[in-house]
């Protein structure tokens, strides 16, 4: 029998259960690596779509704004097809690792943070055209400039997509299979950990995941609110 | 630097037979112009003649539909090069969320200036405008006056052979309007040739050497100062100069 007591879920924080702590971690390095490479990949796709007139740009807008909402299961299912043994990428044995999870959650959250980027990038390039046109700002030359200058606005974009990629349960459960100590994650842990009846740790998880996704949202929101105050 | 780099000067500017069409729409019709090498011109004309739009022409900014426009009796041939000699000031400076010496720094980088020089030669830029003492503060919360001011600081450091200023204290209190002033009449010394476009009588008499006026998307003259504000040659740039609507 498990100790269903509200209580049971703070004692294993307090005591820093280790298999708490290593679920806990597994999904923080899932997720911000994700979040990380489609940050990488997706400002400069979101920047390149804002700024160039090109056949397709508006389709491939509208693709990315539709993407945003793509179900992490069928991303899952998607990658799982991609990384299993018959699949292309087969060889490499990456089905069943965190490596699947990041890949996973990386396509869940790239068409987030490029099509976020690109309206940004798109207002700001409205209101500097001019002005980095009389400079002899080049296209390929404004796109660093425009990243940085709204670079608080895109903070705000790249937390977007890390709410996705930690809050998502879909693509992980399918291409990670919530592998004790391998590939499970607060998600998959507390949809099993509720299935088993073992609601305190699950209530725990879900305690630490919630207080884990405000914590990192209250600090980016201060250090881009100071910033911006201080900038203007 | 600038100068360094180019043996002869951008001008004189030729403007022959230069239209822009948006949208089905005639906004200029066959602008003939040309900028001598020295002085301020200052474009005038009431609303929606097309001086804004002469000027982004002029500038690069904007292509004409028809006609050409010439620097130094050569066809635009390297636009890169010529963009490079040339600055304009806008009506509302955009200033980018970076230092005030940030963006003077920018402006230099952009035009291919060392990093090894770009902060001196901003600071230069600063100091010259009387903004020294606020190169670490942010640009976007200086006032609209200290902003302009940075707009011609930053115009200052590329040393350009010619300025361009769109109604630049359209928005400024007088002191503020004073001190834009004083700053175009340093760019004049320093041998930069000065156009200009404003709606301010005063201001026009007190800075131009000739002006060239607008009305309805059409060039009506191009006159020395003095003539213009005595014996303006149009119907309407007189009924302009005595301060009557005109349409």
């Amino acid at each position: 029998m498990y100790d269903n007591s509200p209580w049971a879920a703070f004692e294993l924080i307090a005591r820093m259960d280790p298999v708490l702590i290593s679920i806990v971690a597994l999904s923080l390095k899932v997720s911000l690596s994700a979040v990380a490479i489609a940050t990488l990949i997706g400002l400069p796709i979101g920047a390149a779509v804002a700024l160039w007139r090109f056949p397709g740009r508006s389709l491939l807008i509208v693709i990315l704004n539709a993407f945003m909402g793509l179900p992490p299961v069928v991303v899952g299912l998607a990658v799982y097809l991609l990384l299993s043994r018959a699949g292309p990428l087969g060889k490499y044995g990456l089905l069943f690792t965190p490596t699947a999870m990041i890949i996973a959650q990386f396509v869940l959250v790239l068409p987030i943070i490029a099509a976020l980027a690109r309206q940004v990038i798109e207002d700001l390039w409205q209101e500097y055209r001019e002005q980095l046109g009389s400079l002899g700002v080049t296209r390929r030359r404004a796109i660093p400039t425009l990243l940085w200058d709204a670079r608080f606005s895109l903070l705000t974009v790249v937390l977007a997509g890390f709410g996705r990629a930690s809050a998502e349960v879909g693509a992980v459960l399918i291409v990670g299979g919530n592998i004790d100590g391998i590939t499970r994650v607060m998600t998959t842990a507390i949809a099993l950990e509720t299935n088993k009846g073992n609601l305190a740790l699950a209530m725990g998880l879900g305690v630490i995941l919630l207080s884990l996704v405000a914590l990192i949202n209250a600090a980016a929101y201060l250090i881009s609110e100071t910033s911006r105050r201080r900038l203007g | 630097m600038n100068q360094s780099l180019s043996l002869s000067s951008l001008l004189p500017l030729e403007l022959e037979q230069v239209s822009f069409s948006h949208r089905g729409q005639t906004l200029l019709h066959a602008i003939d112009l040309r900028l001598g090498p020295r002085g301020k011109t200052i474009v005038m004309g009431p609303n929606g003649a097309g001086k804004s739009l002469l000027m982004r022409l002029c500038h690069g900014l904007l292509q004409p539909t028809s006609g050409t426009i010439r620097w130094a009796g050569k066809p635009q041939a390297s636009r890169q090069e010529i963009r490079r000699r040339q600055a304009m000031v806008f009506q509302r400076p955009i200033m980018l969320r970076r230092s005030v010496l940030a963006n003077v720094c920018y402006a230099l980088a952009v035009h291919g200036v060392s990093w090894r020089q770009r902060n001196a030669l901003a600071m230069q830029a600063l100091e010259h405008m009387g903004l020294a003492a606020l190169a670490q503060r942010p640009a976007r919360v200086l006032s609209g006056g200290e902003q302009q001011r940075l707009a011609l600081a930053r115009a200052w450091a590329l040393r350009p052979d010619i300025l361009f200023l769109d109604e630049p204290t359209s928005a400024l209190d007088p002191a503020a309007t004073k001190a834009v002033e004083d700053a175009i009449e340093e760019f004049h010394r320093a041998g930069t040739r000065i156009v200009m476009s404003t709606h301010d009588l005063g201001q026009a008499r007190r800075l131009a050497d000739e002006v060239v006026f607008m009305c309805g998307g059409r060039l009506l003259e191009q006159t020395p100062a003095e003539r213009f504000f005595e014996a303006p040659a149009s119907l309407e740039a007189a009924a302009f100069v005595r301060g009557e609507l005109i349409w």
